[in-house]
This record gives structure tokens, C-alpha cells and sequence, in this order.
């Protein structure tokens, strides 16, 4: 197979970058979410959700934007997709829409039982949108059934199944982890004692996960496999993704947390290339019939479009670059509670 | 009900509750950079609380605009997914750069403006302050010229045939630049101004008659009467341009904003009626013969386009438009005459000791939002039955796979969460005015007590 980089292949690596991005941003603060609940007392909850507090919101942008993106790069794929998967994709609206009104009023009201409630709102719904996004990415995995004129022919139900499942746990490992990391770099003191002696629990949980996980789509689905079998160098993304893995505890150890961070960025990096790899060109496979996939041609808008869009983005990538870092600069450190907080 | 009805409410009612928000984010953040702009200038203490306290209302309908927002960007894929196939390779565009360049600005920028106070200089703080005000316009300018190709397609050709038919990009500048969005961008600027100005003179007025904060109030109704005066003659001047085009461009709505349905006829302008669709005349109605005629041709002669130059099919239902535009037209006049008599008291001396004034102005903060819903309720109902004018039928662009079933269970949970939303927003906003500017100083103290209650 020669290989050349078209406009459709740049567009399907810029809306992996964009997806990147919001799983590396938006997982850290999702996954605070997961583990906020274990965090006791109001003053430490308070902490917690604040060394998120600044960055949430700009993180959710990320998807918006790799939205619209797949809106106007492939819009087949987002009308079927989104369309196909009607009732899961409501609940994951209703969910998110929960999730920032819990974070925006939990603190607005000295009630406890006030926060109590948001409380719990904010974590359960933290886990939850972790989770069904892994279920949307499984299913991409499996493929789902799609007919010869680019519609979803199965039901809610139809996206639900062990593979699928196993995929959100996973999600929710990932992210745990991922926060917990941030939230102990965020934290000092007592408080950052205790989160820390969580790290290697959610190192554990998440490496069980992503053990079966690879087994199960080495077994059951060998498709995701063949472009490392036809380009043998292509395992140096999978070794990476294990030396990432194996680097955290090692950095934790030696009191390195933005280290430890970074390397846990990696290896959502390189689990997102592994992924993007595996399903290369397609970007959702028909399981009837792979013949009626989308593909990154058959689902593309123009070519005009694409290069409009591209140089939209070379424009405005080094910007949104420029200030994010240098939003998270100026936010560095560890957290402190001012009259501003949450 | 059937599944296009459904979905058609379900995308309004969802538009209509975002659309309360992103306007006084708008109207408000250029407030923000003047009243910030003032207290850099003039290092007053009263400028700096005074801003303090708006970021704080800023930030809170800033989250809400957010979160229902979300829901807007999917809700085109997933019920009006023949629609996103249709529009995608233009629609897509102007899309990605809504979020590229003014989501990212807005949204990252706000962290600075709400939590930076202590980490930036005030020179910083204010570029933050530009930024979000700068990212807030920008989103609008997207989102706006979106819509007004979905009015007054330009810069495509259509491919393919039948269900298979799409809209190609032929020209990004043609698309961006196309007959209504410059009128209709600059026509909903100015409703967001009014909005935010309406906003800022409601509460401040509040605080006067209440004897609180005055001199901070008496401040900041001085600079929002100026900017509301401003932006309602800037709202009537780009309306008359926008009615103009709309002559032009899409005849069949113009003919339902004024009832007009005789082609061979001079028209009216209504100043109000009833519209019987059946006969075919408005009724109970109080007209100007032949000004619609003047105001879109400069002569009181000249025939006027009417519905019965369309067939059936093609008219948009007449009745709702003609009166959520005319009442919109109305509310612009009265914000206009609300800041000509302000400006009026403000010369004389007494704008502050005239509490008749001041009550007006704290229930005048409804109208600009009155405004706005029925305005583009006018401009998209006006639209019907075309979800892209001329190219493609609302009943057509809906999406295949979903039922009537599903769309009731969003429904239903949407106007429950938007229920509960809606709430919480009133509360949180009565809390935060009642609070008070000057509770921001006070917050370190009151951060102590709550710290020793919940410990």
C-alpha cells in the first residue's frame, strides 16, 4: 500500500489531535471528578474541585471544537453517528449539562446538604460521561450496524454489549488515574498525602483494564491489527504506550508528579494512536457489511472545504496553543481557596 | 405528534433557552472592557468593585450560555441529520471556525478574567477582559453567518441529485459574505448590547432606589444609558437595512411581516392588527397606506410583493410572524424612547431623583430579551417552509432513524433540566444582586466563617 498524505488523511490526524487534546484536558478533570467522592471534608473537597476550577470549562471546548470539526471534515460520519446513537448521545448532553451546573453551584450555598447533592451530582456524572464515551469508542471497535445508504439500522440497545462495556471501564481507569495525578500535583500538605497513596490503586485498576481490553480485541477483533502487521514499525506506538504506563509509578516514587502527568498524557497519546491506527481508513465500520463503511473519503466534505478548514486551523492552532499554555502557566501550582473559587 | 413537529420544538424550545444567555454575555463583556477601562484609566476604587461584581454575573451566565449550548452544536446531528449532510461542507466551515478562533478565546481567557485577579497585573487582566469580549462577538459572527446562508444561500453548487443532493462550497468569501449576514450580524450585535446594557441599568436602578451602593450605580447607569442609547439606534437603522434586504432576498417573508398578500398592491405598514389568514387581510389593524411601499423603495406607489405570488406550499405561516415581528419592531421604539427620556433627566439633573424612571428601568430588562426571542422567531419562522431557503424543505432535512418516541423523551428531559436550570439561575442571580458589589471585599471574612461551620 503506497502512502501519501492526502487532505482527507491531515483532516482524520487533526480531529485526532483535537479528540487528543480533550482526552488529555477534559480526562484530567474528569477523572478528579471520579475520585471526589473518596475526598473528605468540605474544605478538601473545595480544593479539589478548584485546582480544576479555572481549566474545566476551557478543557469541554476541546470537544465542541473537535465537534464541529467532524462536522465539517466528515459529515457523514457525524450526522449518521450522531443520529445512530439518538438516545445515548441525549443522555451524554443531559449528563454534561448536569456535571457544570453541579461544579458552577455546589459552593454557591452554605447548606450541606446543598453540597452534599452537587457533590454526588458532579462525581457520578464525571464517571458516567468517562464511561459512555468509551461505549461511543467501543463501538467504533466493533463496528455497528450501518446500511448501503450511510444509515444506523440498529437500536440503543444494539450499542450495548460486553466489548463495548469493558471500553467505558476502562475510559473511566484511564481518566481516574490521569486525575488523580493531576490532583495530587495540584494538592500539598495532608490532603496531597492521601490522594497520592491512591495513584498506585488506580495505576492497578487501570493496567487490569487495559490487559483485557487488548486481549479482547486481539482475540475478537484482529481487524484493528492489520496495519501493525503490514508495517511492522508501527509497534514502536505500542511499546511507547507501555514505557509511558511503566514510567508513572516510577516518577511518583521520586516525588516527580508533573513528570509523572506528563508521562500519563503519553500514554493517552499513544492509546489514542493505537486506536487511530487500528481503524485507519475507516471511521465507522458497517459490521454487516464493511463494504458500506465510512471511510475517511466516502463520509469527507470537498476537497475546497478541506483546505478552506486547513488553513483555518494553521491560523488559529498556534493561538489556541499559545494561550491555553500560557493560561495553565499562569495558573500553575498548588491550589489555594481565594474569594473567587468555587 | 409527528416527528418533525416534535423535533421543530424540541430545536426551539433549546435555542430559545440559550439564546436568553449568550446576548447578555455579549452586551455585557463590552461593558466589562469599559467599566475595567475606566478604573485603569482613572485608578477610582468605584470602577474596580463595580467590575468585580459584573464578572461575577458575567461568569454566571456565561456557564449557563455554555452548558446549553453544547446541546445545540450535536442536536443538528442528531435530529437533523439529512440536513448536516446537506449543509455540512459550508455549514461544517463557518462551525470549526466558531470554535477555533472564539470558543477557545472566550473560554480560556475567562479563567483569567474571573479567577486571575490576584495572579496577573491589571494591564493582563484587562487584555483578559478584551479577549473574552472579543471571543464572545466572534462566536455570534460564525454562528450569525451560519444562519444567514441557511436565508440567503450564496458561494455553492449543488451535487449529486435527489436524497443524495449536497451543498458545495464554491466560494469561502461569497458564503461568508452573503446578502443578509452583514445586516443580520450588525441587527443581533445590537440586540446583544441592548441586552446587556438592560441588564446593567435593571440592577443598578434596583440599587438606587434601595438607597444601596448609589454612587457605584449612579456610575454604571451612566455608562450603560449611553451605550443602550447607542445601541438602539444602531438596532433601528440595521432592522430597516435588514427589512430592505429581506425585500430582495426572501419576498415571501417580508410579505408576512406586514400580512401582505396582493402583489398588484401599494403596502401598508401596520403599526399593529391581526393577520386572517383565510381572508387573506389583516384585520382590527391601524395602518400607514403605502409606507412599507417608501421604506423598501422610497416610493409610496410602488406594488409590494405579496404571499399570493407563492404557492401554498411555499408560504410561511403568516400570522405568528407579522406579530412577533411587529411586537418586536414596538419594544425597539420603546427602548429607543427609554433612553431618549433617560438621557432627557440625565441633562436636566434629575435622572437620579426620578424613582418613576428608575422603576421603569428595573423591569426594562425583559424587553431587549423579549425582543430578540421574537425576532428570531420572525426571521426563522419567516423562513418556513424552507430549512435552507429555496433548496431544501424543513420536513426534509430531518434525520431517518429517529421516531417520534425519542424525540418526546428529549423533549421532556429537556424542558425538565432547562426547568431546574432556569431556576437555579434566578436564585443564584437574586443572590449575587442582593449580595451586593461590595460583598467581594467582604467574601475573605465570610470564607472564614463558612470554613469554621463546615469543618
Amino acid at each position: 500500500m503506497e502512502f501519501a498524505i492526502d487532505l482527507n488523511i491531515t483532516w482524520f490526524i487533526l480531529i485526532g489531535v483535537l479528540l487528543g487534546g480533550y482526552a488529555i484536558l477534559d480526562g484530567f478533570d474528569l477523572g478528579v471528578g471520579a475520585i471526589y467522592l473518596l475526598v473528605k471534608g468540605d474544605e478538601n473537597r473545595r480544593l479539589v474541585l478548584n485546582s480544576i476550577g479555572p481549566v474545566w470549562d476551557g478543557n469541554e471546548v476541546w470537544l465542541v471544537t473537535g465537534g464541529g470539526a467532524l462536522f465539517a471534515a466528515f459529515p457523514h460520519v457525524y450526522a449518521t453517528v450522531f443520529s445512530g446513537f439518538y438516545t445515548a448521545f441525549m443522555i451524554l448532553l443531559f449528563v454534561l449539562i448536569f456535571r457544570a451546573v453541579a461544579i458552577e453551584f455546589r459552593s454557591k450555598q452554605p447548606m450541606a446538604w446543598w453540597r452534599k447533592m452537587w457533590d454526588w451530582a458532579f462525581s457520578l456524572s464525571s464517571i458516567f460521561i468517562a464511561f459512555l464515551m468509551g461505549v461511543a469508542l467501543g463501538n467504533i471497535v466493533t463496528g455497528i450496524p450501518l446500511g448501503a445508504d450511510k444509515e444506523f439500522a440498529g437500536s440503543f440497545w444494539s450499542l450495548i454489549n460486553p466489548y463495548t462495556i469493558m471500553v467505558g471501564i476502562t475510559t473511566v481507569a484511564l481518566f481516574m488515574m490521569h486525575g488523580t495525578i493531576y490532583a495530587s500535583m495540584k494538592t500539598e500538605g495532608e490532603l496531597q498525602h492521601t490522594i497520592k497513596g491512591w495513584i498506585n490503586n488506580t495505576i492497578i485498576f487501570f493496567v487490569i483494564c487495559y490487559v483485557t481490553i487488548t486481549n479482547a480485541t486481539l482475540i475478537y477483533y484482529p481487524n484493528m491489527t492489520n496495519h501493525f502487521m503490514d508495517y511492522p514499525v508501527l509497534f514502536g506506538v505500542a511499546i511507547l504506550n507501555m514505557l509511558a504506563i511503566a514510567n508513572i509509578p516510577r516518577e511518583i516514587h521520586h516525588n516527580r508528579e508533573f513528570r509523572a502527568f506528563l508521562s500519563s498524557a503519553a500514554a493517552i497519546i499513544s492509546l489514542m494512536m493505537l486506536f487511530a491506527i487500528g481503524i485507519f481508513p475507516n471511521l465507522v465500520l458497517s459490521n454487516p457489511n464493511p463494504e458500506w463503511s465510512l471511510t475517511i473519503y466516502n463520509a469527507a466534505s470537498s476537497q475546497k472545504t478541506l483546505t478552506v478548514m486547513l488553513i483555518m486551523a494553521i491560523l488559529g492552532i498556534p493561538f489556541v496553543l499559545a494561550y491555553t499554555i500560557s493560561i495553565y502557566w499562569v495558573f500553575r501550582g498548588k491550589v489555594k481557596l481565594e474569594a473567587t473559587s468555587y | 405528534m409527528d416527528v418533525e413537529i416534535l423535533a421543530r420544538l424540541q430545536f426551539a424550545f433549546t435555542v430559545a433557552f440559550h439564546y436568553i444567555f449568550p446576548p447578555l454575555s455579549i452586551g455585557l463583556g463590552v461593558l466589562l472592557v469599559i467599566m475595567e477601562g475606566l478604573y485603569l484609566k482613572t485608578k477610582d476604587k468605584v470602577y474596580e468593585t463595580m467590575t468585580k461584581f459584573w464578572v461575577k454575573i458575567f461568569a454566571l451566565i456565561f456557564a449557563i450560555g455554555v452548558a446549553s449550548g453544547i446541546v445545540l452544536e450535536f442536536q443538528f446531528g442528531t435530529n437533523w441529520a439529512t440536513y448536516s449532510r446537506y449543509v455540512g461542507d459550508i455549514f461544517g466551515s463557518a462551525l470549526a471556525a466558531e470554535g477555533i478562533f472564539a470558543f477557545f478565546l472566550e473560554s480560556g481567557f475567562l479563567a483569567i478574567l474571573v479567577f486571575g485577579w490576584n495572579k496577573v497585573s491589571p494591564k493582563v487582566h484587562f487584555l483578559s477582559t478584551v479577549m473574552v469580549a472579543t471571543g464572545a462577538t466572534l462566536s455570534a459572527v460564525w454562528i450569525v453567518v451560519a444562519n444567514s446562508w441557511q436565508q440567503t444561500p450564496a458561494g455553492y453548487h449543488i451535487v449529486g441529485e435527489g436524497l443524495n443532493a449536497r451543498a458545495e462550497i464554491t466560494s469561502f468569501w461569497e458564503m461568508v459574505f452573503n446578502p443578509s449576514s452583514m445586516e443580520r450580524l450588525s441587527h443581533v450585535i445590537s440586540g446583544c448590547w441592548l441586552a446587556g446594557a438592560f441588564l446593567v441599568l435593571s440592577v443598578s436602578a434596583y440599587y438606587i432606589i434601595k438607597n444601596r451602593h448609589v454612587d457605584l450605580s449612579q456610575k454604571a447607569i451612566k455608562i450603560a444609558l449611553v451605550f443602550a442609547m447607542i445601541a438602539a439606534l444602531l438596532q433601528l437603522i440595521t432592522g430597516h437595512r435588514g427589512a430592505v434586504g429581506v425585500s430582495v432576498n426572501q419576498p415571501a417573508k417580508l410579505a408576512a411581516f406586514e400580512g401582505h398578500f396582493d402583489s398588484s398592491a401599494v403596502a401598508p405598514l401596520y403599526l399593529f392588527g391581526w393577520v386572517d389568514e383565510q381572508e387573506q387581510e389583516v384585520k382590527y389593524g391601524l395602518a400607514i397606506p403605502g409606507m412599507l411601499s417608501f421604506l423598501i423603495s422610497g416610493d409610496f406607489n410602488r406594488p409590494v410583493t405579496g404571499l399570493n405570488a407563492f404557492a401554498p406550499e411555499d408560504r410561511p405561516p403568516v400570522n405568528i410572524v407579522f406579530q412577533s415581528y411587529h411586537i418586536m419592531v414596538a419594544i425597539g421604539f420603546a427602548l429607543i424612547a427609554i433612553g431618549i427620556v433617560g438621557m432627557f433627566l440625565w441633562w436636566r439633573g434629575i435622572l437620579f431623583k426620578s424613582r418613576w424612571y428608575l422603576s421603569i428601568l428595573v423591569f426594562s430588562v425583559l424587553l431587549p430579551q423579549m425582543a430578540n426571542q421574537l425576532g428570531w422567531i420572525s426571521a426563522e419562522v419567516g423562513r418556513q417552509p424552507w430549512i435552507v431557503y429555496g433548496l431544501l424543505r424543513t420536513a426534509d432535512g430531518l434525520s431517518k432513524v429517529v421516531d417520534a418516541s425519542q424525540v418526546t423523551f428529549s423533549l421532556i428531559l429537556f424542558i425538565l433540566i432547562y426547568l431546574l436550570l432556569f431556576v437555579l439561575f434566578i436564585f443564584l442571580l437574586n443572590d449575587k444582586i442582593k449580595k451586593g458589589p461590595e460583598a467581594s471585599e467582604a467574601m475573605a471574612s465570610e470564607y472564614e466563617q463558612q470554613k469554621a461551620i463546615f469543618k
